[in-house]
């Protein structure tokens, strides 16, 4: 420690790497350079980076097909840039200045717009920030393969073009728009996915067409069976097991589906998957990111290589991202993740360089730790819900003034259920990481039967929390779940009590 | 270390297929708004692109949600009154979540709004109108030019080149390029005559000057003598064509019996000859003139607006017609173009005027003369007189209208005669 605090004061005369706001590709590689030695120096292992400049075009190009670099066409992407690019053309919306995707390598994008501050600040964000993130996350390890996904979206694009061409736009349009509108149930919450290769993909895709055909064949196979027999194959239910993941269990037991359909409801499936690990670590992700990209600026601040123009400038927009309007603002729309995240990852690094009482108390295993470990631990093996549940404190919970509402149908009233004070922590805590639960936040909506020996009917079954009952889109949903599936189809709300009742129906 | 690329070259539309898959999808909701478009524009206010605005429901993309009701619980930020245990209304609205709600760019939620281009804007007007495909690219495609000259430039292709300017081009260089040498060489040739005329012709001088003459006239001779810098190649631009001017009639029946519908057919027929005009001329002038019993000439607000009772006289829209060419409009200087719209009925007596009026005084005046009726019950007078001047006429072009894709038929003529 003393040895870096005399080589801070050594270069304690200024070196900036640059004054003005206009950037050059030299300047780039210069911050660049920089950035990631001291990301070097506290330890973040990144994927290598490949930074990409763009125009603001490009940009919501790049922003309406989420940031995907290859995708394939469908009309959503269409709706999705026409807004977008209505927005910014209008003014309303500044462009979010930095796409990342978790590929390897980690490709980010500059906007040629931008000055040199936003451009650094964008690279120590996104390329070392999210960069080290992706590769460090066990979700992000466990559930995507940042080598193989850009082979995959090549090979997933190709396939839909292919399929348009054979069974025209139309037809692949309407499986993708079901497809699409299940994607949130397409996804496996405890089994580990296989890695994905495009040369594999390829190779079986064929195979797996006519073997996936010939099995569904089988399921549906109408042998006579002995009376005794049959009785008890009727009291079975298909699947044994319910399922949680409604695009797979389409793709592998659909009556009515052709191998292409199958195909691509395993694409999407497959995206839907890809996507899964950020949509669980929002806080985390862009906390973690933005706790760095204001670490590393700050020391090259410290060590004498930025000006104090780069840093008013870096800091206006920092605190722009990071500020949480309170709940009577009329800016208020949620906790902001970037605020959340941010504040959580400083504490964190409070809490382990000068310890409270209290926080001895509540984080005895970190308090007084090496800052730089007890973060990376924290990054690797948590996720958002997680992630609160472990570590938000009651210091962060004052600061940010936290309390929470019970909103009841049986009440007349919302209640307060806790506040910031010592009988609170504990709750709000526990709340908070609660609504980070992707599972609370969704509806839980299971596979439950199949009418195998009937009409083929297949009944879903949505467990009911909180007594919260489905939304006015399931008869729609219904449509489409029915579309994949060929036969009627409907969806049971189970109460707490285990008491199921008909939520919805949709005949073929 | 990081890798750098520069992509701000590589293609920027590569939306440009997914927004084409939204239009498609979406055909039958932005029809609607682009009817709705048409009706609030003026006449010559076609060619530009329009906000859209469709209802959020219909393109909306479903997944499974929660719906009101049951038990939530949130945490909010920023408390400031609020202790344990108390109880607090709903707030407005019921959402239920405290602040929240209502789109901070005061656009409706419920509306998505976005722009067709000027194209795709014509495209959906033109397809209700029945256009064939080739009318439809004419009439889209930007206005046609013509090549003109424009000098001499020095880079083009072999078919251009312009002999006369090259050879021009090479003397010059070629002079200035022997300039010195030539200059070198007479001095030198000077002097060798002068050291000959004094006997000296052997002395090692006059060799050396031999020598240098040599080695001038070597240098003379070595400019070439057509270089690629001398090359020009005739330019051509291109110009606007053709640049004359028109004159558009726009004549219609006000009285009691026609109604809105039957203004909105008459409102694109005049649109669609207006876009044709277009293609042809450069400034073309809008005359509306609006009849019952008697003839007006209005703005175009008042022209579709206002509606009148009582009887119909055709001819008084005729007559008021002839007297502005005469007045504002001499056919040696203007194209006059006119095109009527009416539901067919005409006082009984005034048809055959109509008839004259045409044949004697407006026919000759004018380019093209279309004339629709829309929704008439069935033909009257004024349709058998009209008949007889479309048998005598060649500009004269006529068609019942019962749906948009009876108008274009009545500009066939015109196109043919464009075409050949």
């Amino acid at each position: 420690m003393m040895e870096e605090t005399t080589d801070r004061q050594a270069v304690k005369v200024r070196q900036y790497l640059s004054e003005g706001s206009e950037w050059t590709f030299e300047l780039l590689r210069l911050y660049d350079r920089e950035i990631g030695r001291v990301a070097a120096h506290y330890g973040l292992d990144t994927y290598p980076n490949q930074i990409e400049v763009i125009t603001s075009e490009q940009m919501i190009d790049a922003y309406s097909s989420v940031g995907m670099p290859v995708g394939y066409h469908h009309w959503s992407f269409g709706k999705q840039f026409m807004s977008t690019q209505k927005n910014y053309k209008r003014g309303h919306m500044g462009l979010a200045y930095e796409i990342v995707i978790n590929s390897s390598p980690c490709i980010a994008y500059l906007m040629e717009e931008n000055t040199m501050t936003m451009q650094a600040l964008v690279i120590a964000h996104a390329s070392y920030g999210h960069n080290s993130f992706f590769k460090g996350n066990y979700l992000f390890r466990t559930w995507t393969d940042a080598e193989g996904i850009l082979d995959y979206l090549v090979f997933a694009r190709n396939f839909v073009a292919e399929c348009e061409e054979r069974h025209g736009e139309e037809a692949v349009e309407e499986i993708l728009d079901s497809c699409h509108a299940l994607m949130n149930h397409g996804v496996d919450r405890y089994k580990r996915p296989a890695r994905l290769s495009m040369a594999k993909e390829q190779a079986r895709q064929r195979e797996r067409e006519d073997y996936l055909q010939s099995q569904v064949n089988d399921l549906w196979r109408t042998v006579p069976v002995k009376e005794a027999a049959e009785q008890a194959r009727k009291e079975r239910r298909f699947p044994p097991e319910p399922q949680e993941n409604l695009l797979y269990f389409i793709e592998k037991n659909a009556p009515r589906l052709e191998p292409w359909q199958r195909e691509l409801v395993r694409i999407v499936r497959k995206i839907a998957q890809y996507f899964y690990p950020q949509r669980q670590t929002q806080v985390m992700n862009e906390g973690w990111a933005t706790f760095w990209h204001y670490t590393l600026l700050n020391h090259l601040y410290e060590e004498g290589r930025l000006t104090d123009g780069f840093m008013m400038e870096f800091l206006q927009s920092h605190t722009n991202v990071v500020y949480q309007p309170p709940y009577y603002s009329r800016m208020y729309g949620g906790i902001n993740p970037y605020a959340l995240g941010f504040a959580m990852f400083r504490d964190l690094r409070r809490i382990c360089e000068q310890p409270t009482e209290e926080d001895r108390r509540w984080f005895p295993e970190i308090a007084g730790t090496d800052w730089v470990k007890s973060l990376d631990f924290a990054m690797r093996n948590f996720k958002d819900e997680s992630f609160i549940a472990q570590y938000l404190s009651p210091r962060l919970i004052r600061e940010m003034k936290l309390f929470n509402v019970v909103d009841d149908d049986q009440e007349e009233q919302l209640e307060i259920a806790a506040i910031h004070d010592d009988a609170g922590y504990r709750a709000i805590r526990q709340q908070l990481a609660d609504q980070y639960n992707l599972g609370n936040r969704e509806p839980n909506i299971q596979v439950w039967n199949v009418d195998v020996y009937g009409d083929r009917s297949l009944t879903l079954r949505h467990a009911m929390h909180n007594r919260r009952p489905l939304g006015e889109s399931t008869p729609e949903m219904l449509r489409h779940i029915a579309r994949l599936w060929g036969y009627d189809v409907r969806i049971e709300s189970v109460d707490e009590t285990g008491r199921a009742e008909l939520a919805g129906e949709c005949e073929v | 270390m990081s890798q750098f690329v520069d992509r701000r070259l590589s293609g920027k539309n590569r939306s440009a297929v997914n927004r084409q898959r939204f239009l498609r999808r979406f055909k039958g909701q932005i029809r609607k708004a682009v009817t709705e478009a048409v009706s609030g524009r003026k006449v010559a206010d076609l060619e530009r692109g329009e906000k859209i605005s469709i209802p959020s429901k219909d393109l909306s993309e479903p997944v499974f949600h929660h719906g009101p009701g049951g038990r939530r619980s949130i945490v909010h930020p920023g408390n400031r009154e609020f202790v344990t245990g108390d109880r607090v209304d709903r707030p407005d609205g019921g959402s239920g979540q405290g602040g929240g709600g209502g789109s901070p760019d005061g656009e409706g939620m419920d509306e998505f709004v976005f722009e067709l281009s000027r194209e795709e804007f014509m495209n959906y007007f033109f397809e209700d109108l029945a256009l064939p495909d080739l009318v439809k690219k004419q009439l889209t495609a930007v206005p046609e030019v013509k090549r003109v000259r424009a000098g001499f430039v020095s880079q083009g292709n072999p078919s251009n080149l312009h002999v006369v300017r090259s050879m021009k081009q090479a003397i010059g260089r070629r002079l200035a390029m022997a300039a010195g040498p030539r200059e070198a060489l007479r001095e030198a040739e000077e002097a060798l005559a002068e050291l000959e005329a004094k006997g000296e012709g052997a002395s090692p001088e006059a060799d050396e000057l031999r020598e240098e003459i040599t080695a001038l006239r070597a240098r003379v001779a070595a400019v070439p003598f057509l270089d690629t810098w001398d090359l020009r190649y005739a330019n051509r631009a291109d110009k606007p064509q053709p640049s004359s001017q028109a004159v558009m009639f726009c004549l219609m029946d006000v009285s009691g019996s026609m109604d809105e519908a039957r203004k909105d057919i008459a409102k694109r027929f005049f649109m669609l000859l207006y876009l044709f005009l277009t293609r042809s001329y450069e400034k073309i002038d809008l005359v509306f003139i609006r009849h019952h019993t008697v003839a007006k000439e209005v703005d175009e607000e008042d022209f579709f607006a206002s509606r009148e009772t009582g009887g119909t006289v055709v001819s008084s829209a005729l007559e008021l017609m002839r007297d502005i060419i005469r007045e504002r409009y001499p056919s040696a200087a203007w194209n006059i173009y006119a095109a009527q719209a009416s539901d067919g009925d005409n006082w009984e007596d005034d048809s055959p005027r109509c008839r004259e009026l045409l044949l004697q005084d407006l026919l000759p005046a004018v380019q093209y003369y279309a004339y629709v009726e829309i929704q008439a019950e069935h033909p009257q007078s004024l349709w058998h007189e009209y008949a007889y001047v479309k048998s005598v006429s060649r500009q004269f072009a006529m068609q019942r209208i019962l749906g948009l894709e009876d108008i274009y038929p009545v500009f066939r003529e015109l196109f043919r005669k464009k075409a050949a």
